[in-house]
């Protein structure tokens, strides 16, 4: 099961013109404004506590590769929202997991673990609002990342959205999913919504994603059209540290 | 070899007992099961039906094997050559060094004592051979010793047993009438020839014999001990902190670990008080290394857990776990090892939060969900076993099912409403249910059945909640409902 998502983030700024966009598709005259598949500091803030949509987006978004993944969690997460879960996600990446205690124990760890180059991925969830959890820590957090090259998630529960030096800050909601082919009782591919409401290099916004899951060894996918036409955008709009309207 | 203080008292009949070909057989007795007629080799099921308050504990071999090899260097105190002798035996070459204890039956006696000290019962003998010594300390009178000139009349009285033979050229000579080694010697040495000819060593008597009486030379090849690897700094003042000394002693650790190509997976650091007393710290790596700037940084923040006291003057610094390192360059321009820093990583995160908050979920062959999971230790190999799931699991397992109130059709239907969490949820959309039966040979008898379903609710939230029994199944009340996932 490989996810077949290119991270290309300039298409989003194309979603405005198009109701529905799969994003394997690659505009063209576009490509060379920004770098798809930056490694760096994302935040993901899960609206509900008990919503799995936060850590289903973050898989989605994780590169393909073999590469060891480093998951850290605090303890109250593990106890409100429950572990990751292997037989859920696939055997697509080993993962290596840290069970700790404190918020800035996490915090230790995943620096540390960005250190290493040779890991895929490094996250974390954070339960509320710690103190040690501020600007000065997410900075680190993202510089190191950017220095590795290897991208970090923060998965945020029951947290208010202080100030933070996340290059994304998303806001990742379920929404009723897509009707199953096969029986109209059960719930279907699931439907996300997405909220870009920071962003250092992209253009904020809404989306609604639905992620269908690979049938048959197929890649994964995931869906992104906009959740509303924006066509009133001012002409200035999208250019780098710009915050969300709404 | 029950070492911990915890031994049964010695009225109560226990026995070892060892996986057998047929089930479960004896493989030690203390002394009352030997009383009551338990054998050795007998199968555990026969000697309950003779002695039916047999204590029955299973053996650790491994374990029995692993602390005969220690103690195979803790006798070198008596002579400089020894080396174990089967499962359950020591051979000492202690030729010249019997008169340091005063005679052959003081230095038994020596030993007896302290290997009584150590909680261990000894059967000793001494004797010219190995082979007349194995016979007599099993089969002789207490603590015999056996001159260069008596082995022929001495193993003479000794069944063929003590001949270190096969079970089966056991029988064979008892068939023959030959019950006791003097009766082997007394038949000509021709016939005997003629008949084992062909048989290898250990079911051959007259070599074995050959051997007991010293005309076929048996040496003790003895075994080296590893030579230790440590480093140590005498100071010339008391101290109470050896931070700064300890990139010195790990530099020189690694050399010394460098010269002999080798490489450590735990260092153990003492500091030696002036109260006359010790305080130590010791760290692991989960793969070997020799890298000076590695082993100082498990150190990190383990050096403030050394108590000081009123200051220390020596301060020691001792590898364990030594093993063969090969270096291995994976670029060509000296480029960096992924594995290797991954390793590190491991190593740092185990040495500060402890080995258990640091591990590796994998997949195992089960259906009950919370077993399809396992941790092991986060660098352990496995082969990876692609286990199909053709069912949808959930993304988050909650390590305890939460139990929930449930509205829905009695007996069997799907839910319509819960309570979790103080919040109610609206069934909006369900799937299931998917029924997962108890594991009969893992579980406890009585253990209830779980239907799961995928319930989604109407914002969207999607749960995997199950209900734990059936109604009227005889297994306790009304079925129990659990929330136990959530899924993407």
């Amino acid at each position: 099961m490989r996810l077949n998502v290119e991270q290309s983030v300039n298409i989003w700024e194309m979603v405005s013109c198009m109701r529905s966009l799969r994003l394997q598709e690659k505009p063209t005259g576009q490509a060379d404004r920004v770098t798809p598949h930056v490694a760096t500091l994302s935040e993901v803030f899960a609206t509900n506590a008990v919503d799995a949509a936060a850590v289903g987006y973050m898989l989605a978004r994780l590169p393909q590769t073999s590469a060891p993944i480093l998951w850290v969690q605090d303890r109250l997460t593990r106890r409100e929202s429950g572990r990751p879960y292997l037989a859920g996600m696939g055997a697509r990446h080993s993962i290596i997991m840290v069970d700790l205690s404190r918020a800035a124990d996490v915090l230790w760890a995943m620096e540390d673990g960005l250190r290493c180059r040779a890991l895929g991925a490094v996250i974390g969830e954070v339960w509320g609002d710690p103190p040690v959890l501020d600007f000065t820590a997410t900075k680190r957090l993202a510089m190191r990342s950017e220095a590795a090259k290897v991208p970090c998630w923060l998965i945020r529960r029951a947290a208010a959205e202080n100030l933070s030096a996340a290059r994304d800050r998303w806001r990742v909601s379920s929404l009723p999913s897509a009707p199953n082919p096969h029986d109209p009782q059960a719930s279907g591919a699931p439907r996300w919504s997405l909220d870009l409401f920071r962003s250092r290099r992209l253009k904020p916004g809404k989306w609604v994603a639905e992620y269908e899951r690979g049938k048959n060894g197929a890649p994964d996918r995931l869906y992104q059209p906009a959740a509303v036409r924006d066509g009133s955008v001012a002409a200035g709009d999208g250019q780098a540290g710009q915050r969300a309207t709404g | 070899m029950d070492r911990q203080g915890n031994a049964p008292p010695d009225d109560v009949p226990l026995v070892l007992a060892r996986e057998g070909h047929h089930g479960p057989v004896i493989h030690a007795t203390n002394r009352s099961a030997r009383l009551m007629g338990i054998n050795i080799g007998a199968r555990v099921v026969d000697m309950r039906a003779i002695c039916p308050e047999l204590q029955v504990e299973y053996a650790d071999l491994a374990g029995d094997r692993a602390a005969l090899d220690r103690l195979v260097l803790w006798v070198r105190r008596w002579c400089p050559w020894s080396v174990r002798d089967g499962e359950d035996g020591l051979i000492l070459d202690t030729t010249g060094s019997d008169h340091l204890m005063g005679g052959e039956t003081a230095m038994l006696v020596e030993m007896e004592t302290q290997l009584s000290r150590l909680g261990l019962t000894a059967r000793l003998a001494v004797a010219p051979t190995w082979g007349a010594a194995w016979a007599l300390a099993r089969f002789g009178p207490v603590r015999s010793v056996c001159g260069p000139d008596e082995a022929t009349w001495k193993l003479g009285a000794l069944p063929v047993t003590a001949l270190r033979l096969e079970g089966e050229t056991v029988l064979l000579l008892r068939r023959l009438g030959l019950k006791t080694i003097g009766a082997v010697m007394d038949v000509p040495r021709l016939s005997l020839t003629r008949r084992f000819v062909k048989a290898a060593l250990a079911s051959n008597p007259l070599m074995r014999l050959d051997q007991a009486l010293g005309k076929i030379a048996e040496p003790v090849a003895s075994v080296d001990a590893k030579p230790r690897i440590h480093v140590q700094t005498q100071l010339p003042e008391p101290i109470l902190d050896p931070t700064s000394y300890l990139p010195a002693l790990c530099e020189e650790l690694c050399e010394q670990l460098a010269q002999t190509g080798q490489g450590c997976r735990s260092l153990h650091l003492v500091v030696y008080k002036t109260d006359g007393d010790v305080s130590w710290v010791d760290v692991a790596t989960s793969a070997s290394s020799r890298d000076p700037n590695h082993l100082l940084g498990l150190f990190r923040d383990k050096v403030e857990k050394i108590n000081p006291g009123f200051g220390f003057d020596l301060i020691t610094l001792a590898a364990g776990g030594v093993e063969p390192l090969q270096l291995v360059q994976n670029h060509l321009d000296g480029g960096s090892d992924d594995t290797l820093h991954l390793s590190r990583l491991v190593d740092r995160l185990s040495a500060k939060f402890g080995p258990r908050a640091v591990s590796r979920p994998v997949l195992r062959e089960s259906h009950i969900p919370e077993r399809s999971e396992d941790r092991i230790a986060a660098l352990a190999g496995i082969a990876h076993a692609v286990i199909e799931r053709p069912k949808e699991r959930p993304i988050r397992l909650f390590d305890h099912p939460e139990e929930v109130r449930v509205l829905y059709a009695v007996p069997e239907g799907p839910p319509a409403q819960f309570i979790w969490r103080r919040q109610t949820y609206r069934v909006a959309r369900y799937a299931g249910p998917e029924r997962i039966a108890p594991e009969w040979w893992k579980d406890r008898p009585g253990t209830r059945l779980r239907d799961y379903f995928k319930v989604e609710d109407q914002t969207g939230r999607r749960i995997w909640l199950y209900r734990e029994g059936l109604h009227e199944d005889g297994r306790g009340g009304d079925p129990r409902w659990f929330v136990h996932g959530c899924f993407a």
